[in-house]
């Protein structure tokens, strides 16, 4: 006895015990989630990129900064808000995405930016990233194209360095 | 909407009444755990917190040391080390099934409502912590599991429109990261369960005697369940991380992570459910139709300020204050209304409680206005009125008890404690009955937590006001049964029944007295 209670009772506590615990042991990992299917790899393309804005700055005249306090004379006149960012995602010629993404922001002064996933069968795959990051109509500014061989659940990353002039795919 | 809920709550409490009593037979009323939830919950978090300060000794928050410095412990120390990973695991996952099956049982036995609106509510934020703490300790393994729990967790926050950049670009590839993000994640391993432990006190704090250890024996079976399983069964890691390949398939604890899946598919649809959940689960105390009984009142008259009734409230509704009137005692008792659940335990331990008191209005230091002392008298004479043959035997049933459904001669109150043992020798003394049965709720599952304890200490002579030794104990039973245990009822009162059959008519104890006067006689008796 224990605390007044008898042997097999503890027993029988246990053997609770131990089946509600080993429940918990089991259903901790199993059963298994795949998040993907079979035979397929991920697309991940993603970048933070602001817009050049500096083509939309029209040089004033002399008659307007004349109006302008002495302080505040600067001949370019640049908006503060950014043009969207377009992008596009193409794998073996085919559009896979695109869209114009707005500047962040209150005052729509920040990057653009971008999250996306995507499946594709695994194999080999051509794939071009464009964007365009100035105010044209048309066309793109950056492009980069890259035959890739994908392996069953592998990540390709498609990001955006400035500083390094383009498309990174990792 | 009300019959959708109250058929929702009587099917789950019979649920639970199946599941409460087989567990009866294996732990014991005591020891049940369904009666020890919160305690249990309590437990398993200093288990975890234990553990996880153990295992902190032995970690690596180094980007490229996690992984290693776990897999180290796990196998080259698994006799201590790598049973304290798994007892942090299997713990945490045995609170959240503590958590949420307290959460459903409280609803089932419907207390959520009213004045209880306060444990209920401030239970919420102890799911939402408990499961923030769990999914950022697996994102402190760095392994498969660990870059899931990352990704999907970043991608999820990362649909709601705060956040700047993306958190999830923080796991596009494999430089991006770095060893202080560890460092931040540990912190918030660190700080939320402490948080959780701040809310898990703030949640008890509107009830008294609050249970937060469970009994020793129980604690122990726990700690040695555990052990075996962890053992037996050790927590491991999934493999390394690597964001060049996709964790997949990866094996989910489905206590923690039972979401993760529809977040992968359609983040917005998880926000939407956790926001109704936490919404509906917030506003049930006060959907209809509202438990609104009007609180204990005290009369300063007969309150000598003793404290029984604050002793007993479980509820801390009551509070002994300084003397306003001009009675020559130090204290009286006041009533906290916003905690007060009109359960009538007070009126039952008040001393001035009782039924023999000859004056026209019987009155006691603290009533419940619903069902004044005198309204208990008054009802306890119409119900004797109505016992026929032999022998009579009236029951005095917690409504929440199988007693209250008892075809014949019964007595219901709020709770079964509400009974002053003077209304049990009044019975007996004044032949109003040949026995009395006192019926409360099942030991484990007392619908206002104390009232079983109380009358059981009481009859027993443990607790003031105490039953008087001369009331015949062979005429009296006490039954604990929850509503669906009518069986056990009906039982144990046949059993009663045959003993009261065998005793004889008049047992010679000599405490019989007159009936008592009606009403208006007491007056007169008062006036003579």
């Amino acid at each position: 006895m224990i605390d007044g209670v008898s042997f097999p009772r503890i027993i029988g506590m246990l053997v609770f015990t131990v089946a509600l615990s080993a429940l918990a042991a089991v259903f901790d990992d199993w059963p298994r989630y795949s998040r993907i299917p079979d035979g397929m790899a991920v697309l991940k393309f993603s970048f933070t990129h602001g817009s050049d804005r500096s083509s939309l700055c029209k040089r004033r005249s002399r008659e307007e900064l004349q109006k302008l306090p002495p302080n505040k004379r600067v001949p370019l006149d640049c908006p503060r808000e950014r043009p969207p960012v377009v992008t596009e995602l193409e794998v073996n010629g085919e559009q896979l995405f695109f869209k114009s993404l707005p500047p962040s922001g209150i005052a729509k002064d920040g990057p653009s930016r971008l999250y996306e996933r995507f499946l594709v069968p695994a194999g080999d795959h051509t794939i071009t990233a464009r964007m365009r990051d100035t105010p044209r109509e048309e066309g793109f500014d950056y492009e980069s194209t890259r035959r890739v061989t994908l392996v069953p659940g592998q990540n390709l990353s498609i990001d955006f360095r400035h500083e390094t002039g383009g498309f990174v795919m990792n | 909407m009300e019959a959708v809920i109250s058929s929702l709550r009587s099917g789950l409490r019979r649920i639970f009444e199946s599941a409460e009593g087989l567990l009866d037979k294996i732990f014991g009323p005591k020891l049940n755990p369904f009666g020890q939830l919160g305690a249990i919950g309590y437990f398993l978090y200093w288990i975890v917190a234990a553990s996880g300060i153990y295992l902190f000794a032995v970690y690596d928050t180094g980007l490229e040391n996690t992984y290693e410095s776990i897999e180290w412990y796990t196998y080259d120390h698994w006799y201590h080390a790598g049973v304290m990973r798994s007892l942090h695991r299997y713990a945490s996952d045995l609170m959240v099934v503590m958590m949420l099956v307290h959460l459903a049982r409280e609803f089932a036995l419907d207390r959520y409502r009213g004045v209880r609106w306060f444990s209920w509510f401030t239970g919420i934020p102890v799911i939402w912590m408990v499961y923030i703490s769990g999914i950022t300790g697996y994102w402190l393994i760095w392994d498969k599991l660990a870059q899931y729990v990352a990704v999907t967790s970043t991608e999820l926050l990362d649909w709601l429109p705060i956040f700047g950049e993306p958190i999830a670009r923080n796991y596009l590839s494999g430089g991006v990261l770095s060893s202080r993000f560890f460092t931040l994640l540990i912190f918030l391993h660190v700080a939320v369960p402490l948080i959780l432990l701040f809310i898990m006190w703030v949640h008890i704090q509107r009830i008294s005697r609050p249970k937060v250890n469970p009994p020793r024996l129980l604690a122990g079976v726990i700690v040695v369940g555990l052990v075996i399983v962890s053992l037996w069964q050790p927590a491991l890691s999934q493999g390394p991380a690597d964001l060049t390949q996709e964790p997949s398939p990866v094996g989910l604890d489905w206590f923690y992570l039972p979401l993760y899946p529809l977040a992968d598919s359609n983040p917005g649809l998880v926000w939407l459910f956790l926001a109704v959940a936490t919404l509906l689960i917030g506003l049930m105390p006060w959907l209809p139709p509202l438990k609104k009984p009007k609180p204990a009142a005290v009369d300063l008259a007969h309150c000598n300020g003793c404290g029984r009734c604050v002793d007993d409230c479980p509820y801390e509704a009551l509070i002994l204050a300084p003397r306003s009137d001009d009675l020559p005692y130090s204290h009286e008792v006041a009533v906290n209304a916003s905690k007060c659940v009109s359960c009538g335990i007070c009126m039952g331990a008040c001393p001035s409680s009782t039924p023999f008191r000859r004056t026209a209005e019987l009155a006691t230091g603290i009533d419940i206005p619903d069902l004044p002392l005198t309204e208990v008298r008054g009802r306890v004479q119409e119900v004797a009125e109505t016992l026929t043959g032999a022998p009579r035997v009236l029951v005095i049933a917690c409504t929440h008890s199988a007693g209250a459904r008892h075809d014949g001669a019964v007595l219901a109150l709020p709770c079964v404690a509400m009974a002053p043992p003077p209304l049990i020798d009044y019975v007996l003394s004044r032949d109003l009955a040949d026995g009395v049965v006192v019926a409360g709720c099942a030991e484990r599952s007392c619908h206002n937590r104390l009232g079983v304890d109380w009358t059981k200490q009481r009859i027993a002579g443990e607790r003031d006001p105490y039953l008087r030794k001369r009331v015949p104990r062979e005429r009296l039973l006490t039954v604990w049964a929850s509503p669906t245990e009518g069986r056990v009822f009906r039982r144990e009162l046949a059993d009663f029944v045959d003993r009261l059959k065998a005793l004889p008519a008049d047992d010679g104890s000599g405490t019989r007295m007159p009936p008592a006067p009606s009403s208006a006689g007491a007056a007169e008796e008062k006036a003579l």
